[in-house]
């Protein structure tokens, strides 16, 4: 087959960080190539290069033999290089052919009934069931996604980049994108599909790229790549390297009271689950990116709508709907999303590590000035945050730090049970190894911790128990001898491993 | 972010800074061009009274319903990340409650005029509460939510006193609008000192300040914090309300009459303008009080400025513009950055501020 796009040696840096490391890739024409890895492998970096919207640092790219550059989203687009977002980026009030031909009547003068023949030969040519004077605004979510796809298409490209096209799918529509991503392929257009749905690769896809930490690991024919070495080759261990240098003492563990217990408990975002956790113990959710495991927090803290299932804590059953009742009960929780969900930038770091515990103490009991200075100067001698004054505002500390005053915030609430969702996401390792001392160090404590990390390595090193979720549902738990990467991985990728797991 | 680190430079005046050189200048153009602008005079008013007069005093007394609606929608401005446009209607029917209530008591006296004022404010924390939902419940844009009660704000103040422009004639209105006998400064100013002290004390007694700013900055995070982010956006406007019966009773009293059609005629401009000058973020977060009211005294100082260079008052607008945008194009985010590396380039040289944090 035929190279049509070639990446060699792509580099990009951020400040501090190499977020692409000579990273090659090649497409070939007339295939589907699943783009893999987890988060911060580097995939959308690359993928933010190849259309322009980042400049490399260095390497080279090839289309179709001849170098090119790629100056800007437009150069992309010129070169037939084009992208359709998980978002969809169309005017849901204009029409389909509207929406198909808009921002490219070059000069002369088309009439519109001929766009809109012309969006019927093409809507029917690719088998998408729309109309081209129908608003798009009133069809269904795949079928925007075609369209979009449908206008990428006939602006001649040869590469087609298809970023998280099914997240917001159900399986029929999935079906119906796929029978498009083939007939496309038939064409020999180049697809680079970027998915976290392992099914879906193996579904639909001829090859597979992996990225870790923006290194290519390397590029395989799915037909040859069992599902569980790509979730090796992912998460960056291989198969029989030796296991967590954590031990438990089983009989230990289950002598301590269990701290919180739910049943069936579900949210808007997450299915309904089984959980406990006992005190000082440290347990995790483990699964791939969008396995469900930061729904599953979100719904024991409250932070998404909680739809059903019962909740104990310390054998009285409690309600827990929204955040400040899940922190009366106890509970912290440090979300996923640092910068969306965690900091308030332009407020201060003592602001910012007292919040928590001002929202409980309430409305009308203001901690006071040198009381809130005293706090933020112990927190940040004790989790030694490194930041200009207790007054700078905690948006200009590096990510670690602000992480740090993340966790002091939620320490001085002085929880019973603390959530940290990725918590060492994105920070040096230096500030990983104290996050995880810390951990362990709280659960000697008495704290009850519940620990979601996407290295398995460091929830190995980390957790008691570990429980495995693929595709929105628990599939495994895992403790004692059976806390090892093989094992992890086995019941992450499916497959009978997973099913001795089930009790 | 480098801002606030040269202590020589900045004197830690922060979003002050802008406001204050502003009214800086307005003191020294007027220094210059006149000096006996700034003459205070002692006189005796119609009724006797000493009192304090000259062009600072009418400034200071003349910008007073402004500064106190200034303080409200900066606590909106900090919740919502948008302004309330109809604070002046609503200054309007709070002023036409006001006069209501005294018109139909039987004598005015201390009593009555607190009842007078109690009900102003309770009508228009319930109008604070109707834009302070649609906002905060509804999410609706807080321009386009206000927009309702600026177009018919104006009429319900007709409805109430039937279509009449009322006067109240009351030692106690009058004191109230002007001055008290035996105190030489403006009654207009002490309400806002007032109103100021007891906006700063809340701040001191309750979390509205971290609350509001939290909100604004990063709702979701907020969110996640316990914190009600509907309440305090909602509370807001509730308190904005506040400072909308304070300031349409103050300009009843001015006049002794209430005229729904021109009570604080335009004053949302000017208000939101005072914010904006005041160095406080229009779309949200950070707030400071304190620069929203010098921002307030900095438009009213402009107005008289011109007046005093008699300017006639159909081009004072005109020439207010041009100040104002000089104005909001210096403390914008682009010219501050641009003003940040300059400073930082003559230091060149100078050892560099520590890095904060390595990652």
């Amino acid at each position: 087959m035929q190279n049509i796009l070639q990446m060699k040696g792509i580099v990009k840096r951020f400040p501090g960080v190499l977020a692409l490391n000579g990273v090659d890739f090649t497409l070939r024409k007339g295939e589907i190539h699943a783009l893999m890895g987890e988060n911060g492998a580097g995939k959308s970096t690359l993928i933010k290069v190849l259309t322009g919207v980042y400049q490399m640092d260095g390497g080279e790219i090839y289309l179709a033999g001849n170098k090119i550059s790629i100056g800007s989203p437009q150069d992309a687009q010129n070169n037939g290089i084009s992208t359709v977002y998980q978002e969809i980026t169309l005017c849901p009030n204009l029409t389909v052919a509207e929406n198909m031909f808009i921002g490219r009547e070059s000069g002369s003068w088309v009439q519109q009934k001929e766009y809109e023949k012309r969006a019927d030969e093409i809507l029917q040519k690719l088998g998408i069931p729309a109309r081209s004077g129908q608003q798009l605004g009133n069809c269904s979510l795949a079928v925007q996604q075609m369209v979009a796809i449908a206008r990428a298409v006939d602006m001649e490209c040869k590469v087609l980049i298809l970023d998280e096209p099914t997240s917001s799918l159900d399986d029929k529509e999935v079906q119906m994108l796929f029978d498009l991503m083939r007939s496309l392929r038939s064409e020999g257009v180049g697809i680079i599909f970027v998915t976290h749905f392992l099914e879906q690769v193996y579904e639909v896809s001829d090859r597979i790229t992996v990225l870790r930490n923006g290194e290519l690991v390397g590029e395989y024919l799915t037909a040859e790549l069992p599902q569980v070495e790509l979730v090796a080759k992912m998460i960056g261990k291989e198969l029989d390297e030796l296991s967590s240098l954590h031990e438990v003492d089983e009989t230990k563990e289950e002598k301590k009271e269990i701290f919180y217990e739910a049943k069936d408990l579900s949210s808007s975002e997450a299915m309904p689950f089984d959980f406990n956790i006992r005190k000082g113990e440290v347990n995790g959710f483990t699964g791939l990116l969008g396995s469900g495991r930061s729904e599953s927090v979100r719904a024991i803290f409250g932070a998404d709508k909680v739809n059903g299932g019962t909740v104990k804590i310390n054998g009285q059953q409690v309600k827990i709907t929204k955040p400040i009742e899940a922190m009366k009960a106890g509970i912290g929780y440090l979300a996923e999303d640092r910068k969306r969900d965690g900091i308030i930038a332009e407020l201060s770091v003592r602001e910012n590590i007292i919040l928590a515990l001002q929202v409980m103490n309430g409305f009308f009991k203001p901690i006071s000035r040198s009381e809130s200075e005293a706090f933020a100067d112990e927190y940040i001698k004790v989790l030694n945050i490194k930041t200009a004054s207790r007054e700078t505002p905690v948006g200009s500390l590096s990510g670690g730090n602000q992480q740090k005053v993340i966790l002091a915030r939620w320490l001085l609430t002085h929880p019973d049970y603390l959530i940290l969702d990725e918590p060492t996401r994105g920070i040096d390792v230096g500030t990983k190894l104290e996050i995880q001392k810390l951990v362990l160090k709280l659960a000697e404590e008495g704290v009850s911790v519940t620990f979601i990390s996407s290295e398995v390595e460091e929830m190995l090193r980390t957790c008691s128990r570990l429980i495995v979720m693929r595709d929105r549902h628990v599939v495994g738990e895992l403790t004692g001898k059976d806390l090892n990467q093989e094992q992890v991985m086995k019941t992450i990728a499916g497959g009978e491993a997973a099913d001795e797991q089930e009790k | 972010m480098s801002k606030k680190n040269d202590k020589k430079f900045s004197l830690n005046l922060g979003q002050l800074t802008i406001p204050i050189i502003a009214i800086l200048l307005l003191v020294l153009f007027n220094l210059f061009r006149d000096p006996s602008f700034f003459y205070i005079g002692i006189a005796h008013n119609n009724d006797g009274n000493i009192v304090l007069s000259g062009n600072l005093v009418s400034i200071i007394n003349g910008a007073s319903e402004l500064a106190v609606l200034a303080i409200g929608m900066t606590l909106v401005t900090a919740a919502c990340g948008g302004q309330d446009i109809s604070v002046g209607a609503a200054a309007a029917i709070a002023g036409s409650v006001f006069v209501k209530i005294l018109k139909s008591v039987p004598s005015i006296n201390g009593f009555t005029v607190l009842v007078a004022f109690v009900s102003a404010c309770i009508v228009a924390m319930i109008f604070g509460s109707f834009n302070g939902t649609l906002v905060a419940v509804f999410k609706i844009q807080p321009m386009i939510a206000t927009l309702i009660l600026y177009t018919c704000g104006r009429s319900i103040a007709y409805w109430i006193n039937g279509g009449a422009t009322p006067t109240v004639d009351s030692p106690i209105i009058t004191a109230i609008g002007s001055f008290i006998p035996g105190i030489p400064i403006p009654t207009p100013v002490l309400i806002v000192v007032a109103v100021a002290i007891a906006f700063k004390l809340l701040f001191h007694f309750t979390s509205l300040e971290l609350f509001t700013q939290s909100v604004g900055i990063n709702g979701s995070a907020a969110r996640l914090n316990g914190i009600n982010a509907t309440f305090m956006k909602l509370l807001s406007f509730i308190l904005l309300g506040v400072c909308v019966a304070v300031a349409g009773s103050i300009g009843v009293s001015r006049l002794g009459l209430i005229n729904h059609e021109t009570l604080l005629l335009d004053v949302e401009m000017d208000t939101i303008l005072a914010v904006a000058i005041g160095g406080n973020n229009l779309g949200g977060g950070k707030f400071k009080i304190s620069g929203s009211i010098i921002g307030a005294y900095v438009i009213q100082m402009l107005t008289i400025t011109l007046y005093a260079m008699k300017v006639s008052s159909t081009d004072v607008k005109a020439y207010k513009a041009i100040v104002i945008i000089l104005l909001v194009v210096i403390g914008s985010p682009v010219i501050k950055a641009k003003f940040a590396k300059l400073t930082a380039k003559s230091k060149f040289g100078q050892p560099k501020q520590p890095a904060k944090g390595a990652d």
